[in-house]
């Protein structure tokens, strides 16, 4: 059973670090999105491996389904140009790397000092999480959304609603002299209001 | 079981519930009437802001809801009734402006309504989760009406500006509030000061405290976070910026007092240099940024810079004057703002709204009560005796030569000194300049927030000085 759950972790786990270059190697942006978006899926399956279903349902409905397609849209719609990028990309490439270096100094030297010196280290661990009795973790977060956690639930709810609110303002237009769609119109025609019958005298044309 | 403790909850959050369901009603009431609502939309608006102060103020308990999520005491109460005269009063004062340059839009009050509501929930706040949900609920909502004059270039950009930097500030929020719980393990303020007091503190923990410090100080834009202020100010409709410059910086005042007070006593040592700095640096660059300015609203924008710093003077000290000033100040604060905003949205011509200094020139010959009042403002923002600003300016400061921070206090009334003389250069514009074009005559709603406003400042403050300083040290003991 362990040497399953291992192959399929070593399956997703390269696939997840082989995607996730691919996005920053490949020339077309659009590959690059498309890598991203394998490397979400592979990510979902490690999320899946390690008893989390709820959080890879979410990764894939959530970052597949929205951000990723979105991020297609903008890279297709856009005409990017890589080259100008790219030289662009090098202008600034000794800036990055002083920046870089001093990350990795700082980076050494906390790991370094925190093994000679653990003491300032330690922490106060989070609480282990709560037994669950054998329901799922969907069922778990089930049982508390909608009870303990209902004002966060609400809340959300709203910021949503303003979000609604906020896209119809900024974005809705009426746009005059554009020729709408109107079922009822469609649906009320009979053939009395649809067609005009004209009678045309044989030889003189219309 | 549960259900008790839900409907003892709702009646705790019973002002928010009227708020929400209210925003609902409204909007719907938007739709279906069409866009010749907007009259009706804002005076219904108005009138729930009102129900919604009356009921909390007469009816609502006090008291702990939804599991430690919603913390409804005195504090709580004293701030909300000034976030709900805030934005009541913007939504008054946005009534002739709407008309006049014809963006009658019935969202703009609904906006407001939720923007105030997610204000109460932030004031209230109990919990890192609810914290940021109040936070969002009530930037979302100002991001969208900073932009709503979508067809001019000015206000787009202020939202935009608005909106990018805001959800920064959220990234770093979230940062600090994750290390916050990875590193003891609670949500809960009362949780995590109960952990802290018992526990020794950690690093995590201190990178976390400055960060979402850091992310509440954008809200209150405290220098270094204070970027976005003056184009947002200048840009956004000046509603907006009336709305911007009063409620939500109480909200965001009232939310970093609680989180540093609740959650964050036992370690007052680490966050009181953090403010220090923050409040040092907001005064200075108040007082010398607005020095050159010609726009009244870029001019505001700064002025509230350094007033969030000697406000947060108070926190600084970290001691119950400290909060009891705090509290003060910001009720101080909101009404000469609100009444300096009242005269800004008069200041209008035949050919428009005009916002230039220059424009105020001999206002004591054309319009002598709205002068009076102007300068009534003006020498209040100053901190001169015997108006209301000076009353506030001196129990933060008292608070903070309380707890031996001396040079804070010096540094204080020396920005207040150099922050003087741009005040009164607009009094001196009024009083002794030539006469510039007058302005139309400002309709009756405008009329009545100044009135109100600036006879709160002087001389009404001197007679109810003695409740609101009461009620202010209800709220503070809240904390200790």
């Amino acid at each position: 059973m362990l040497g399953l759950q291992a192959f399929f972790f070593y399956i997703f786990a390269f696939i997840a670090v082989g995607g996730a270059l691919m996005v920053v190697l490949s020339r077309n942006p659009v590959h690059s999105v498309l890598f991203l978006i394998l490397t979400f899926v592979a990510s979902a399956g490690l999320f899946l491996l390690t008893g989390a279903e709820f959080l890879a349902m979410i990764l894939i409905v959530v970052y597949v389904g929205a951000v990723a397609i979105l991020f297609l849209f903008v890279v297709m719609m856009l005409d990017l140009d890589v080259g100008q990028l790219k030289q662009r990309a090098v202008q600034y490439a000794p800036f990055g790397a002083v920046i870089a270096v001093l990350l990795l100094a700082e980076l050494i030297i906390a790991v370094s000092g925190g093994l000679a010196d653990p003491a300032p280290m330690t922490m106060t661990t989070a609480l282990p999480m709560a037994e669950t009795g054998g329901l799922s973790n969907i069922e778990a977060l089930g049982n508390v959304l909608y009870t303990r956690y209902i004002l966060f639930f609400q809340l959300a709810g709203l910021i949503l609603f303003v979000a609604m609110i906020g896209a119809i303002v900024l974005t809705l237009r009426h746009k005059e002299n554009v020729r709408r769609q109107s079922i009822p119109d469609q649906v009320a025609r009979n053939p009395a209001t649809a067609i005009e019958i004209k009678k045309v005298e044989s030889g003189r044309g219309i | 079981m549960v259900s008790d403790m839900l409907s003892s909850s709702l009646w705790i959050v019973g002002p928010e519930l009227i708020l929400a369901v209210g925003a609902m009603v409204l909007l719907m009431i938007g739709v279906f009437k069409g866009e010749k609502s907007a009259q009706l939309v804002t005076s219904l608006a108005v009138a729930l802001l009102i129900i919604a102060l009356l009921w909390l103020v007469f009816i609502a308990p006090q008291g702990v809801a939804f599991g430690g999520s919603i913390l409804s005491d005195s504090f709580a109460s004293f701030m909300k009734v000034l976030v709900l005269i805030g934005s009541a009063a913007a939504v008054v004062m946005s009534a002739g402006y709407a008309e006049s340059e014809r963006f009658n839009r019935f969202e703009f009050p609904v906006l407001i309504v939720l923007s105030t509501l997610g204000m109460m929930v932030m004031v209230s706040a109990g919990d890192l989760i609810t914290l940021y949900l109040g936070l969002e609920l009530q930037s979302l909502a100002i991001y969208v009406l900073a932009a709503i004059n979508r067809d001019s270039v000015r206000s787009t950009e202020a939202g935009l500006k608005y909106f990018v930097l805001g959800a920064l500030s959220s990234g770093m929020l979230l940062y600090g509030a994750s290390m916050v719980y990875g590193f003891t393990g609670q949500i809960e303020l009362t949780a995590i000061a109960a952990s802290l007091a018992e526990g020794e503190r950690s690093l995590g923990l201190i990178v976390g405290l400055v960060f979402v410090l850091a992310g509440l100080a954008f809200k209150i834009s405290a220098v270094p976070f204070h970027m976005w202020t003056p184009d947002v100010y200048e840009g956004a409709p000046t509603p907006i910026t009336a709305l911007l410059a009063g409620a939500p910086k109480v909200a965001a005042m009232a939310l970093i007092v609680r989180f540093a007070m609740e959650g964050f006593q036992p370690v007052a040592i680490d966050w009181q240099q953090v403010i220090v700095f923050i409040s040092i640096a907001s005064m200075a660059f108040g007082a010398f940024a607005a020095i050159g300015q010609k726009s009244i609203k870029r001019l505001m924008a700064y002025s509230s810079i350094g007033h969030m710093g000697y406000a947060l003077v108070g926190l600084a000290a970290a001691n119950v004057e400290g909060v009891r000033g705090v509290a003060l100040y910001m009720a101080i604060y909101l009404a000469t703002t609100l009444g300096t905003f009242a005269v800004i949205l008069s200041m209008r011509r035949e050919d428009g709204p005009v916002d230039q200094i220059e424009d105020l020139s001999g206002l004591s010959r054309t319009n002598p009560v709205m002068a009076t009042f102007l300068t009534i403002m003006m020498l209040s923002l100053a901190g001169l005796p015997p108006l209301a600003g000076f009353f506030a300016k001196y129990f933060v400061f008292m608070a903070a030569v309380e707890s031996g921070l001396f040079a804070l206090a010096v540094i204080g009334v020396l920005a207040s000194v150099v922050a003087l003389y741009y005040y009164l250069r607009i009094v001196k514009l009024m009083w002794f300049d030539d006469q510039a074009k007058p302005f139309l005559p400002a309709p009756i709603e405008l009329r009545v927030v100044l009135w109100v406003a600036g006879l709160f400042v002087f001389p009404v403050y001197l007679f109810v000085g003695g409740p609101v300083f009461a009620a202010a040290s209800a709220a503070a003991q809240s904390f200790f």
